[in-house]
């Protein structure tokens, strides 16, 4: 059997970009969702 | 340490409650088994990296407009929305199927460059520079011939209007001309081809 000698990263190491998360918290500060009456009105403000 | 003992349930209603901090917390606990799930189905880095980013913003979105309401079932609920996400993701990609020519049938075999390649180009040159030579050899009167026949792409009928000759002697000269040429090249062994 050939050996593979390049190092392949178990599926369960793998995670995201430091970036997408920052992303994701940075939006999730941004967003606010403005309640009237029976409406949501969703505002990103960066 | 400490966040691992918050259930997830009281991050998200700490979430709800505008403690943004109890996102990342929740983020960081689940974001490897997320990505992992979605890299195995779509098996792209930067496409597993989309989803799980728009994973969550549906997860930000829906927390923050207060429709969440799968109480003590965080992580289950975002599987399944990356689950749904991956599904768009094949369904939009079946329908505008990409191109990856990594199949039996190049597309290169049908659409090549047909211009030639910068050593043929200067062989041609070559050759064509022999032949100029070659011709400059030829009896004046079979060199007239041959060049407005070639070069000038003339019929035999204007070949003898022109030089005053019938168009059996023009012929003639062509045919004379071009023995000429063979012999020429056979004797100097000129190969003449690309």
């Amino acid at each position: 059997m050939a050996k593979l000698y390049s190092e392949q990263k178990s599926l369960n190491e793998m995670q995201p970009q430091e970036e997408t998360v920052k992303f994701l918290l940075n939006y999730s500060k941004a967003l606010s969702v403005i309640n009237y009456k029976k409406m949501k009105f969703e505002a990103l403000l960066n | 340490m400490q966040d691992q003992l918050i259930p997830d349930a009281t991050l998200v209603s700490s979430y709800i409650k505008g403690q943004e901090s109890a996102l990342e917390t929740l983020i960081v606990r689940h974001k490897q088994k997320v990505y992992s799930f979605i890299y195995s189905k779509v098996y792209d880095k930067d496409v597993a990296e989309d989803i799980f980013q728009d994973t969550f913003i549906k997860v930000i979105n829906t927390l923050k407009r207060g429709a969440y309401n799968e109480e003590g079932k965080f992580l289950p609920w975002v599987m399944r929305i990356s689950h749904n996400l991956v599904i768009d993701y094949f369904r939009k990609n079946n329908r505008m199927p990409k191109f990856d020519n990594a199949g039996e049938f190049s597309i290169f075999s049908v659409l090549s460059d047909t211009s030639l390649n910068a050593e043929k180009s200067i062989i041609k040159e070559q050759v064509e520079s022999d032949v100029r030579r070659l011709v400059e050899e030829l009896p004046d009167d079979q060199k007239e011939v041959l060049l407005m026949r070639i070069y000038k792409d003339m019929s035999f009928k204007e070949i003898s209007d022109k030089t005053g000759v019938s168009i059996n002697t023009a012929l003639g000269r062509m045919r004379y001309a071009l023995i000429n040429l063979r012999k020429i090249i056979e004797k100097h062994n000129i190969v003449l081809t690309n």
